[in-house]
């Protein structure tokens, strides 16, 4: 497994695209923290930034580079590999490129300015989202059948998690606003990952206390225990099953 | 060796194996001859496991190959457009190969590679080799494994006569060593030295599976095309594609 992993990485790290993405997130970061006075402002604009670009690059990079090794994924069906080691270690040589980017670019700047609850949430927030979609990447990759079609639907697929999934769940609350929906919307966090990431982060910060009745029964859960308990394995998850899935794909796939 | 059970495989419209049965043995040369899309390749990428059969069965030394793919250790497949990775270097992927496939330095045949020349090539990306020269790359790893099984689809399509020759010559070697052979190719002369056995296929089905002993017998041809387009009309068959490769031989 590690094996194969170390061509995909030696391949990503040739082509420096995850290089350059670890210097712009490591410029915007300290930027935050150098411009605004405060550091849990920074935060603020970090947390913007870790749950729209992180998702984005993630599954667009997935994407490419799974198309772009596509004849070293050919020339592995015919070694004795099987096909679940070549796609987890395709997985695992893009995880550990993407997450150490962000853990770099991100968490170095976070450790430096704002080592507290908030910063570490940030982090562990933004690393599991990177797994995350790049999970969903790799099952849309896989399930599409050519590179247009992959990065079209990875495209959608990231529109669907950061603006029209939110825009379904006001919706549902606008229409439903009679009735006590506050353990249905704790339900409906659970099934999006941007989302979910965007609560357990904006819980650590005293914005919060601004958020009515809702806020304080989200505050009560996430903030305990079980709620972290909740995030970690929901998060989970996320990353598990699109990659279970992807697994189960790519075996009966023609290649 | 290699048994192959009622293989189906439909790729949208098209019967691309309509219940192929048959049994390949060690010391075989088995030429896999049919019009364009009549499914060889096919069959090929499903023996390797990268076509999955829609059904049927295939067993390599007795054991169902989509259990366990160690069995594609024992074979040494030369793809018909061998694909790489564009930025990796010749000698890169020979090493790498090297490493995915566990091979201790003596076992390794290293004939062609040095035949071809290839080694002078190793500091070259593969995207900047020619169409032939990559042929070359892809000839030489099939056999740099010294693999029981060879399964080679269309090996000299694309090389210049030279390394054709040496590459028929490096197949004739490794028939003597007891080897199963497959070889797909369109150029049936070339084959003509080679196979002991010749599987036709036509739109997914197989026609015949003769040896060549009584395929030459039967029709009375020496030539393997002659004798094909033989077989072919005498059990009324459409032969048109037979016909016009020797028409193109003869001008």
């Amino acid at each position: 497994m590690l094996k194969l992993s170390r061509y995909v990485l030696y391949d990503i790290l040739r082509s420096k695209v995850v290089i350059a993405y670890t210097i712009f997130l490591f410029l915007v970061s300290l930027s935050f923290f150098q411009l605004e006075e405060n550091n849990s402002k920074a935060i603020m604009s970090l947390l913007n930034i870790v749950l729209i670009v992180v998702p984005l690059i993630s599954m667009i990079f997935t994407t490419i580079h799974y198309y772009n090794s596509y004849e070293f994924i050919e020339l592995m069906s015919s070694q004795p590999l099987s096909r679940t080691r070549i796609l987890l270690s395709e997985y695992a040589g893009v995880a550990l490129s993407l997450l150490s980017a962000f853990l770099i670019g991100v968490g170095v700047p976070v450790l430096l300015f704002a080592f507290n609850s908030t910063g570490i949430a940030l982090l562990f927030a933004g690393s599991a989202l990177t797994l995350v979609f790049i999970s969903i990447a790799f099952l849309a990759s896989v399930k599409a059948r050519d590179k247009a079609r992959g990065i079209g639907s990875t495209l959608l697929l990231w529109f669907y998690f950061s603006l029209i999934y939110d825009g379904l769940v006001l919706l549902v609350l606008f229409s439903f606003s009679e009735y006590p929906m506050e353990k249905f919307t704790l339900l409906l966090s659970a099934l999006n990952p941007i989302d979910l990431g965007r609560i357990f982060i904006m819980l650590k910060m005293d914005v919060s206390a601004l958020m009515g009745y809702t806020g304080a029964l989200y505050k009560d859960f996430f903030g305990s225990g079980t709620g972290i308990l909740f995030t970690l394995g929901i998060m989970l998850l996320w990353i598990v099953l699109p990659l279970l899935w992807a697994v189960r794909v790519f075996k009966r796939k023609d290649l | 060796m290699i048994r192959i059970e009622n293989l189906k495989k439909r790729f949208k419209k098209l019967q691309a194996l309509d219940d192929i049965s048959a049994f390949f043995n060690k010391g075989q040369v088995v030429s896999l001859i049919g019009p364009n899309g009549s499914g060889k390749t096919t069959l090929i990428k499903s023996i390797l496991g990268m076509v999955k059969p829609d059904s049927g069965r295939i067993y390599v030394d007795g054991k169902l190959i989509k259990d366990d793919p160690s069995y594609r250790g024992r074979i040494g497949y030369m793809p018909q457009i061998g694909r790489y990775p564009d930025n990796m270097k010749v000698g890169h992927l020979f090493r790498m190969m090297k490493d995915i496939r566990k091979v201790p330095e003596e076992e390794l045949d290293t004939d062609l590679l040095v035949k071809f020349n290839l080694v002078s090539i190793f500091e070259k990306p593969m995207r900047t080799l020619s169409g032939g020269t990559r042929q070359k790359v892809s000839a030489a790893l099939a056999f740099y494994f010294n693999p029981v099984v060879l399964v080679l689809d269309e090996p000299t399509a694309g090389l210049d006569p030279v390394s054709s020759e040496i590459l028929k010559e490096k197949i004739m070697q490794e028939k003597k060593k007891n080897k199963l052979i497959l070889i797909t190719s369109h150029i049936l002369s070339d084959l003509d030295e080679l196979t002991t056995d010749v599987m036709y296929l036509q739109e997914g089905r197989l026609i015949f599976m003769k040896d060549i002993g009584s395929l030459r017998k039967e029709t009375g041809e020496e030539k393997l095309g002659k004798a094909i387009a033989r077989v072919m009309r005498d059990s009324k068959r459409e032969s048109l594609w037979v016909d016009e490769m020797l028409a193109d031989k003869r001008n």
